[in-house]
């Protein structure tokens, strides 16, 4: 499957890069903006891994939270700069990926799930419970993002949230770039060959193994991007952004935009941050709505919002 | 040297026996049948030459090397390919899709995250001879899992052509066809073993597919070699007729 439609893809850059400018006017504002660009990717980087790999992970939240503590314990304790502390935030996650990730690799389905979940506990319970260092359950406060100098002028990200909007939008673009070329190239078409027949791909040559653990740790470090994007966004993390319902939720966007599709998971994040931010003003019990809303999105668009998409574009 | 040299091959799955203490040659160029009643073993004599199982006990030479502990990737490596019972290939995705994977692994490209105009130009290059080669060109942009089943299995042919394969296994090729889809089939087996000068192996049920393409047949029976001869020896053997020809007329 190609990404075709320069058309589709120019639709979603405009949006996202005009967005702080009209969100206002249908009832939005810069920080869910901001929200839906940072769980996009993390769904993306999950979608990485699920849509075209055929793998599914329970887990990802681990890897998200590994770079939202990994970014908020760098700048708070060790080196007061944003794009060091988001460094050391990716590189954690991306580590813990490789390790987790070899470990796993060998099961298959429902039994490398649920192996993701278990690692995925693993990292909330020391969140949750290493007090003196990631502060418990009360997470990581009393940091905050910083400007980035660069010499001549700084990029002023603290002050100013519409930069950081920029500033997420960019690391975003990065990241999807980065993802949508690896899925054009015959790297990508092996990814995909895995996905649709293990064996066939086994026998043609692709070391299956080695791939699938590749996918992982390029899906996890994304995710661990978005992870650090988000603990700079609310200057703090607690140890509901590693919990596996977290990584539920990322399956559910990409599941619900259309897994398939590459951006089926930015829609997915968008409906899902968006009804939760409507919802959860009227009613405490938001989630039941957003399930209904899921089950019906499954029901009638079994390939989710954007599988129509897919269907018209397979060769 | 032999292509193919297996000795004194067994697989035990348990108490049972599959596979008793085969031993088998291919030469180069051959095209070599294994026949033999339904759990016969053939299949799985099949899979331990391909690597998804390593045998029990005895040992398989390809091209000179020693292979039975081998994985199914590194015998790719080394120059063998395989189609499945059960057509395998990538459905939703269209011919062209299928074979552009498999020449691109073939290539050598398939952990590349991009690829230079020359590549493009020997992996485009690669994929026309082989949509000709299956007489696919007219479907290659269509969707493989909407094909007939004949048009399936020439892609699988294709994709495992695409390897450039010194041996080429096919397991059952005609099976669940109909007549002028086996008889398609066994016109794409001829014409590759013969163009290509390439040596194939291949299990069948369909005696008319078999007696017409093999030159040197093997019959199995309860996982041990019955009789081995060209397709006159076998059709003439005595034993061959009761074990299963004659069980076939009767």
């Amino acid at each position: 499957m190609r990404l075709k439609g320069q058309a589709a893809n120019g639709i979603v850059w405009l949006i996202l890069l005009t967005i702080p400018f009209w969100f206002t006017y249908i009832g939005g504002y810069l920080g869910l903006a901001n929200e839906i660009v940072i769980y996009a990717l993390a769904a993306m980087a999950l979608n990485f891994l699920l849509g075209f790999t055929g793998v599914l992970s329970f887990g990802h939240a681990a890897f998200f939270g590994l770079g939202a503590y990994g970014t908020a314990l760098t700048i708070k304790f060790l080196v007061p700069s944003t794009l060091v502390g988001l460094a050391v935030g990716v590189l954690t996650a991306t580590l813990a990926a490789m390790v987790i990730g070899a470990l796993i690799i060998k099961r298959r389905g429902v039994y490398f799930a649920m192996a993701t979940i278990a690692f995925g506990q693993l990292f909330f319970f020391i969140a949750n419970r290493w007090n003196s260092v990631t502060g418990g359950d009360d997470g990581v406060g009393n940091w905050h993002r910083l400007p980035i100098n660069l010499g001549f002028t700084s990029v002023p990200l603290f002050h100013n949230s519409l930069v950081y909007y920029y500033f997420t939008l960019v690391l975003f673009a990065l990241a999807v770039g980065i993802m949508g070329l690896l899925l054009e190239s015959p790297f990508g078409r092996s990814l995909m060959a895995i996905r649709e027949n293990e064996r066939r791909a086994r026998f043609l040559g692709i070391n299956v193994e080695l791939h699938i653990w590749i996918s992982f740790v390029i899906s996890a470090m994304f995710c661990g991007l978005a992870g650090g994007m988000l603990a700079l966004l609310d200057n703090f993390v607690n140890p509901r952004d590693l919990r596996f319902d977290l990584s539920g939720v990322f399956v559910l966007m990409a599941v619900m935009g259309g897994m398939r599709s590459f951006w089926g998971p930015l829609l997915g994040a968008a409906i899902f941050q968006w009804l939760r931010e409507v919802l959860s003003s009227h009613t405490p019990n938001w989630q039941t709505y957003i399930g209904i809303v899921f089950v019906l999105v499954v029901l009638f668009f079994p390939r989710g919002i954007l599988g129509f998409k897919y269907a018209a574009a397979k060769s | 040297m032999s292509l193919l040299q297996i000795e004194n091959v067994s697989r035990h799955f348990g108490k049972l026996v599959a596979v008793n203490n085969v031993s088998l040659t291919v030469e180069p160029g051959e095209l070599r049948a294994i026949i033999g009643p339904n759990g016969a073993g053939k299949t799985t004599f099949f899979n331990m030459i391909s690597g998804f199982f390593p045998p029990t006990a005895g040992k398989i030479s390809f091209n000179g090397e020693d292979i039975t502990k081998l994985t199914p990737e590194q015998r790719v490596a080394l120059g063998m390919a395989r189609t499945f019972q059960i057509t395998e290939i990538f459905p939703e995705l269209s011919v062209a899709g299928n074979l552009r994977i498999a020449v691109e692994s073939a290539a050598g490209l398939r952990m590349r995250p991009w690829l230079n105009a020359a590549d493009k130009k020997i992996v485009a290059t690669r994929m026309d001879e082989l949509l000709t080669l299956g007489n696919l060109t007219a479907t290659a942009n269509n969707e493989v899992g909407a094909l007939s089943h004949g048009d399936q299995r020439a892609v699988e042919i294709m994709m495992a052509m695409a390897l450039r394969p010194k041996i080429l296994l096919l397991d059952e090729p005609a099976a669940g066809m109909g007549d002028q889809e086996t008889y398609d089939v066994s016109r794409l087996i001829r014409r590759v073993h013969r163009d290509q000068k390439l040596t194939i192996m291949l299990v069948e049920h369909d005696m008319r597919v078999v007696f017409n393409l093999a030159d040197r047949i093997m019959v199995l029976a309860e996982g041990a070699v019955l009789a081995e001869g060209t397709p006159d020896e076998i059709a003439k053997s005595d034993t061959v007729q009761e074990a299963y020809l004659g069980k076939e007329a009767a």
